[in-house]
């Protein structure tokens, strides 16, 4: 009881400060917006495979920029008041809840932008394709936010996460690929579910490693 | 000598597989031919790999709760060892793959994920150089070594699997068991996976060894 409590508290408390400052949430949808607008002006109209290829990519480069702020962001200080304060346990579970709300937020609006501008495909299948975005930003929450706790504990920031977490998303990024191309392709969904078995199966076996990792890199 | 014993094995094995496996008759077929060899030399590359990134990741558990130098250094140089056994496993692989499939690196989907696995350690190994304070170098690479080693064993045993692959044993394509109607290249080819780990292990123990008398001498 204590630890759920604890992790409300934690959430909420992300959500306050992201709430007052809006620097995570508003810097990174320029991100994607301008993104998408400059592939806009490069590419104007797009193959299917490209469209969805493009998409992930857009996609990866700012699911790192706002999940590794939830880590490297924070002072060695406000780590060390924390830690006196809740288990760790509770604090890599906030993070990670409280990071795949905010990538799901972002992956959706990101999506509905990517729509307007390049058209979705006709043969695609809209809810499959939502269903891909969402497991994709669990699956980015989930792995980021560890990466980000050991970048930032190793101490030298943005260059360090991007070394680390790249070949680690590889595989699961190359699930999603398939099963969103999947569903651009407007294939049965039956096909898929192998795919959707498979990505939840990873990110499951990501959150245990990471809950019984945590408490021992929280403990300097 | 008691003690040495499977170094003995180890050394025996490994000259016995190579003259065998260069020298026994092998079953003959169309595009691979006398290509069928390679699985002497290239699988057991990847089987010496697994063991010595598992025994790394052992050690990396053990050195999380035992706070100990000396796993730690158990833990890296089995890496290094590995990893250099991955590398071997990589060039024979693509060897093989110029007289089978016409090209070196053909991005098949085998060849791709066992280069990211290697990438994965690579990225271990920098993430060591970036962190100066012993201790905590310690403790943070163990971390990333054991929430690697599922990444890996997903990109080398499952994710190929999903995909098509003209690598043998995936996607369809027959493996070495259904070539090997009269068990000849059984006979070189356990002993041989099993004297390439040996030599593994003991590379591994030497590099070891090396390192702790050098760290004594600090």
């Amino acid at each position: 009881m204590q630890l759920a409590k604890q992790v409300k508290q934690l959430i909420r408390k992300e959500m306050l400060l992201e709430w007052r400052s809006k620097y995570a949430l508003n810097g990174v949808l320029l991100y994607v917006v301008s993104t998408v607008f400059v592939c806009y002006l490069s590419f104007i109209s797009i193959e299917k495979i490209t469209w969805n290829a493009l998409f992930w990519i857009i996609m990866l480069f700012a699911s790192i920029n706002a999940v590794a702020k939830s880590f490297l962001q924070e002072s060695k200080g406000r780590h060390l008041y924390i830690y006196t304060l809740v288990s760790p346990t509770a604090l890599i579970i906030a993070k990670t809840i409280y990071n795949s709300l905010l990538m799901i937020g972002l992956t959706l609006i990101a999506l509905l932008f990517y729509c307007l501008v390049f058209e979705f495909p006709e043969t695609g299948d809209l809810l499959m394709y939502i269903i891909a975005t969402v497991l994709g930003s669990l699956s980015f929450a989930t792995i980021f936010t560890m990466v980000s706790a050991i970048a930032s504990k190793a101490g030298n920031g943005g260059m360090l996460m991007a070394v680390l977490s790249f070949p680690i998303i590889i595989p699961v990024l190359i699930l999603l690929i398939k099963l969103a191309k999947n569903a651009v392709d407007g294939l049965d969904r039956s096909v898929s579910l192998d795919d959707i078995g498979m990505v939840a199966i990873v990110n499951v076996l990501v959150m245990a490693v990471s809950l019984l990792l945590f408490p021992f890199l929280w403990r300097d | 000598m008691s003690k040495n014993w499977w170094k003995i094995l180890g050394a025996v094995l490994v000259i016995y597989t190579t003259v065998a496996g260069l020298l026994l008759g092998v079953p003959h077929l169309n595009i691979l031919n006398e290509t069928i060899r390679n699985l002497y030399f290239h699988v057991p590359m990847w089987f010496a790999m697994i063991v010595l990134f598992s025994i790394s990741v052992f050690y990396s558990i053990k050195s999380l709760s035992s706070k100990s130098e000396i796993d730690d250094l158990r833990a890296v140089e089995s890496i290094n060892v590995g990893i250099v056994f991955g590398v071997l496993g990589l060039v024979t692989g693509a060897v093989w793959a110029k007289f089978t499939w016409g090209q070196y690196w053909s991005f098949d989907p085998k060849q791709n994920f066992a280069a990211i696995s290697i990438l994965l350690y690579f990225a271990y190994l920098v993430l060591r150089n970036a962190i100066d304070e012993e201790q905590k170098r310690a403790k943070i690479s163990a971390i990333y070594n054991i929430f690697a080693f599922p990444m890996m064993v997903v990109l080398l045993f499952v994710l190929p699997r999903l995909q098509s692959s003209l690598h043998p044993g995936n996607g369809g394509n027959p493996g070495f068991n259904s070539y090997d109607l009269d068990s000849r290249m059984r006979a070189v080819f356990y002993p041989a996976c099993l004297g390439w780990i040996i030599i593994g292990y003991w590379i591994y123990t030497i590099r070891f060894r090396i390192r702790s008398i050098e760290n004594k001498q600090l």
